[in-house]
């Protein structure tokens, strides 16, 4: 055995006596999620117009948790006949104070074995993705086709319920989708459901785009295509223009001279003079682009100079940013590894 | 004609009315309209995403490519993750609307595809960018030499906001008092100066550069001077 290897052999014996330990000798063990489960029953009742409502208004219907108030004082009517609709309601409890009622007898809370898998999946997927620190290997490769998997299958999800439902078949089949899965869907003021024909646009151009799938009629997927390249090019003209430019511009065009109470900052009047030497000699260095000869071209030169060293701070600042949110994020995958999976840090004693 | 012409065509008028409508006060909300269809679009090629991603990875693993177990993976992720979240699977029901079993909520974490999202793709996505800290620091060390006064600006600045906003500060800096004349050389007050002044400038020259290239680019698509998005014949 090779002592790469060997010494890769030892930590991971070393790791699963570790784990073990953790697990089974420890008092409290490790990796646990505890949850409460409550049913809460839940009646279809008519709602009568409030008083002063517009003649001939209809009564609403609504899901009213049977101990609703408005059961009780007779403002809510359960609807005759209507079933009765049981919903168990699952709420995480801190292991300590689920140790607390397990041990007192409290049958609602127990632990939850999907959740606890749950949390060493997620510390298996965490610890397969650090494996790449070593090098390329078998674990690392698993884990990431199971992200592209993953992921892809999330953002088509997410664009199904989130954007087709409501934004497409909701416009074009309003009663069948608010039957179906959108009973919040707003009616008319009439209690009707309109359909939205200019919807059809969209889904006519969404048709066309899956044509790029077809061998012969890829050429017909370039008309949604030059749709969406000409209104994202009309919007994004007007709103970087307005939004951007013409923004920035207006910002940074204030009275050099900070007073206050018609005394004079001096800091803020300082800091409005960098900002404005800074915005305008880093324009300069973008945009006259000559070459630096002569005397506008020594000058040019010597304001795009102070430009570069703005530009160098801005990018500094940047990635001192950039490392610090990125070490944020090591440091949260580091309190979930010793934290939530291995219960060793547990500043809020909770666990 | 089809393949060219049309294109063009469409391009040029989807950009000059959107153009123009926002100086009507009539048509300012088409602008957001077309926004939604255009969501609704970006949500159909998802579905040409999907089909490449089963086209791609079945090919591979008829073919018994190399890494085909890796692509069986991937298509296994893939399908069974979608199947939880069109069909809503264990879906959790709505209170509002508990008879309506469709109107549930598939994001919960008591729903199957909420578990997926939380015990799966969360600490996956979330890992790979923490590893970044590690590539970050790694690629500074060796890239980053003090050899000019631009370099020298680039690192010092970095170093001033990194120490500038943690509890470095205090221990470094803490020392001098914050109302003394000497109180800018404190590592936290030079960081907010730095990011509230220098960066700003910095930063708002660069969003109105991009704003005009933007600008530029979607006049080039527009007019028309901007064809690569066409079918070569």
């Amino acid at each position: 055995m090779s002592r790469p290897r060997l010494v890769w052999f030892a930590l991971f014996i070393l790791g699963g006596i570790g784990l073990a330990y953790n697990a089974f000798v420890r008092p409290h063990g490790m990796a646990q999620v505890f949850v409460e489960r409550s049913e809460k029953t839940y009646i279809e009742a008519e709602i009568a117009p409030p008083i002063g409502a517009p003649k001939g208004e209809k009564p609403t219907t609504k899901w009213l948790a049977s101990g609703d108030p408005a059961l009780a004082d007779g403002t809510a009517v359960a609807v005759p006949d209507q079933a009765r609709v049981v919903v168990t309601k699952t709420d995480n409890v801190a292991p300590r104070i689920a140790r607390e009622r397990i041990a007192n007898g409290e049958a609602a809370v127990s632990l939850s074995i999907i959740d606890s898998i749950g949390l060493w999946i997620a510390a298996f997927f965490t610890l397969a993705i650090f494996s790449f620190l070593w090098r390329d290997n078998p674990v690392y490769k698993f884990a990431e086709s199971i992200l592209v998997g993953v992921s892809a299958a999330y953002w088509m999800t997410l664009g199904f319920w989130a954007t087709l439902v409501p934004n497409l078949f909701a416009k074009l089949a309003p009663e069948t989708v608010k039957a179906w899965s959108m009973p919040s869907l707003p009616v008319d003021a009439d209690g009707s459901l309109t359909p939205f024909f200019l919807a059809l646009v969209p889904l006519i151009l969404g048709l066309m785009l899956l044509m790029r799938l077809s061998p012969k009629g890829g050429w017909i997927s370039v008309w949604p295509l030059a749709f969406i390249i000409g209104t994202t090019a009309g919007l994004k003209f007007v709103a970087f223009i307005e939004g951007d430019l013409m923004a920035q511009a207006s910002n940074t065009i204030t009275p050099l001279v900070a007073l206050q109470d018609g005394q004079l900052q001096l800091g803020d009047s300082f800091g409005n003079v960098v900002l404005l030497v800074g915005v305008l000699s880093v324009l300069t260095y973008f945009f006259f682009s000559i070459e630096y000869k002569g005397r506008l071209g020594t000058m040019v030169g010597k304001v795009s100079r102070v430009g570069i060293w703005y530009l160098m701070i801005t990018f500094g600042a940047a990635f001192g940013l950039t490392v610090m949110g990125r070490i944020t994020l090591l440091s949260q995958r580091l309190e979930f590894l010793f934290g939530d999976w291995l219960w060793i840090i547990d500043p809020a004693n909770v666990r | 004609m089809l393949k060219r012409t049309i294109p063009l065509l469409i391009t040029a008028l989807a950009g000059a009315i959107l153009i123009v409508a926002y100086f009507s006060p009539a048509t300012t909300n088409w602008g957001e309209v077309v926004t939604d269809w255009m969501n609704t679009l970006a949500a159909v090629a998802f579905i040409l995403g999907g089909g490449n991603l089963l086209f791609v990875n079945l090919e591979k693993i008829s073919s018994r490519r190399a890494g085909w177990a890796y692509a069986a993976v991937t298509l296994l992720a893939f399908v069974v993750t979608l199947t939880f979240g069109i069909f809503k699977i264990g879906a959790v029901p709505n209170p509002q609307f508990p008879a309506t079993p469709w109107a549930g909520d598939y994001e919960s974490v008591r729903a199957p595809f909420g578990w997926v999202y939380e015990y799966v793709l969360s600490p996956l996505t979330a890992t790979m960018f923490a590893m970044l800290a590690f590539y970050v620091a790694s690629a500074a060390f060796r890239a980053f030499r003090a050899k000019n006064i631009e370099a020298i600006l680039l690192l010092g600045t970095a170093f001033v906001i990194l120490l500038g906003r943690t509890a470095a500060a205090g221990i470094l800096t803490g020392w001098i008092p914050v109302d003394g004349p000497f109180a800018i050389l404190r590592l936290d007050t030079l960081a907010v100066n730095i990011m509230q002044y220098v960066s700003t400038a910095g930063t708002r020259a660069v969003m109105m550069g991009i704003a005009l290239g933007i600008a530029a680019t979607s006049l080039r698509l527009i007019l028309g001077l901007d064809r690569s998005y066409l079918v070569s014949d």
